[in-house]
């Protein structure tokens, strides 16, 4: 009975977390903060894959663009014209650097869909990163800009004032788990469904089950496209709400 | 029992292997975080030196040249619009001028044909009226001369009848009394 169990747990072998392992590229087993890791790797591929685009893609400087132009001007006008509409135009002066944000994330979604690629954004260490440098450059930005008024975001005058020091509270929580919700929002939904596509993978190894498995697969990477462009796209909107409200503080 | 002691083994190797592979979530194994924050900063930084110095302003210049150029072309088409149209009225005026032209032509040639039809009827009355004021004449003529004729003839023939009567008649007497007859 335990022979049994032990060679069916053989058989069906699931290791749906080992795709996130960090490991240095060149061999060697410690992880310094400087060894060249697949994190390394699959960085450099998403900086390369941004170049080939932006760069690259639009050296024809051409008024009526090729494919590739036009992805470029695309995604330039998208992420132009969320920061115009959501933040405001005196924001736009931040526009590369939300820009960098959103171009990074996608990027890093979309190779990590490619078979036995890491996938950066997956990792709590990363977003977290990401999620702090937004939230530290948001306050102290809303600090400069505004100086005490910036705490006005917190202070909610429309309210009756007996219920004001209370919505202070909430406000200040709300704001301080902000990076929090910022940072799992993107690792978790990247982690999640990588992890369900290999589970389903590892399905695939019994013979009766294993074609509803690939059509499992197959369903759950079309949902990780979906997913993938669209945790971007919240990243970036967030962000550029947490712009206007250190720009423009009051209520 | 000697199942149990493979288990267990296998548990054991098991455990090790989880803790050197896969320590649950890899996400929290801590020592790997320093490496990923630090390629992490280092592939933000180059992202955005290349968005900022380079992509963005070309993108940016690309949309920019566009933009100028339909603005450009749709001054353009307005301009030749606005050309079309003054030709249009152009060439209206010109039908008008050539209509009010031509009306003025005909209108000249109706009056001169007219002129030169009273001047010919003008003449032809003239002519008519000359002309039978000279057969009136001429028939004035003729009954005068009939009426002489008429008398002579009157005057003869009675002269001739007195004398075929055995009459002597006087010529003269004759005559007054014809006169006489054919006045009365």
């Amino acid at each position: 009975m335990a022979t049994e169990e032990h060679s069916e747990g053989a058989g069906l072998a699931f290791h749906p977390m080992d795709q996130f392992i960090v490991k240095p590229l060149f061999g060697g087993d410690t992880v310094h903060w400087y060894t060249p890791t697949n994190v390394t790797l699959w960085m450099a591929i998403t900086v390369l894959v941004i170049f080939l685009l932006l760069v690259v893609g639009t050296r024809g400087r051409a008024t009526i663009p090729s494919r590739v132009q036009s992805i470029a001007e695309l995604a330039y006008g998208f992420v132009h014209k969320m920061v115009e509409d959501v933040t405001g135009k005196d924001a736009l002066k931040y526009f590369p650097y939300i820009m960098t944000l959103f171009m990074f994330i996608v990027f890093s979604n979309f190779l990590g869909l490619l078979p036995l690629a890491f996938t950066t954004t997956s990792h709590i260490a990363v977003t977290a990163t990401l999620a702090l440098a937004v939230f530290l450059s948001v306050t102290i930005l809303g600090f400069v800009k505004n100086g005490a008024a910036f705490l006005g975001l917190f202070w909610v005058s429309s309210a009756p004032l007996a219920l004001r020091p209370i919505l202070a509270v909430i406000e200040l929580i709300s704001y301080f788990v902000r990076p929090v919700s910022h940072s799992v929002r993107l690792m978790g939904n990247m982690m999640a469904g990588h992890a369900v596509i290999k589970v389903f993978a590892g399905f695939a190894a019994v013979a009766v089950i294993s074609p509803v498995s690939v059509l499992a697969v197959t369903a759950m990477y079309g949902l990780e496209v979906l997913v993938a462009f669209i945790q971007a796209y919240v990243f970036t909107i967030l962000t550029c709400v947490y712009l206007r409200d250190a720009l423009h503080p009051s209520h | 029992m000697a199942t149990d002691a493979t288990e267990a083994a296998q548990g054991a190797a098991d455990a090790a292997h989880a803790a050197t592979e896969a320590p649950g979530m890899p996400q929290l194994d801590f020592t790997t975080f320093p490496n990923q924050v630090f390629w992490l900063v280092i592939a933000l930084v180059v992202i955005y030196l290349i968005l900022s110095r380079v992509a963005l302003p070309r993108i940016a210049g690309v949309l920019a040249d566009r933009q100028g150029s339909i603005t450009n072309d749709i001054a353009k088409a307005e301009e030749l619009k606005l050309k079309a149209k003054e030709a249009e009225e152009a060439y209206n005026q010109a039908l008008a001028d050539a209509r009010a032209e031509a009306q003025k032509i005909i209108a000249k040639a109706k009056e001169e044909i007219q002129a030169d039809l009273n001047d010919a009827i003008e003449k032809a009355d003239a002519e008519i009226a000359a002309k039978s004021a000279e057969s009136e004449k001429a028939i004035n003529e003729i009954r005068e001369s009939a009426l002489e004729s008429v008398t002579e003839v009157a005057r003869d023939t009675t002269l001739e009848i007195v004398s075929a009567l055995g009459h002597k008649a006087d010529a003269d007497a004759v005559a007054d009394a014809v006169d006489n007859r054919l006045k009365g």
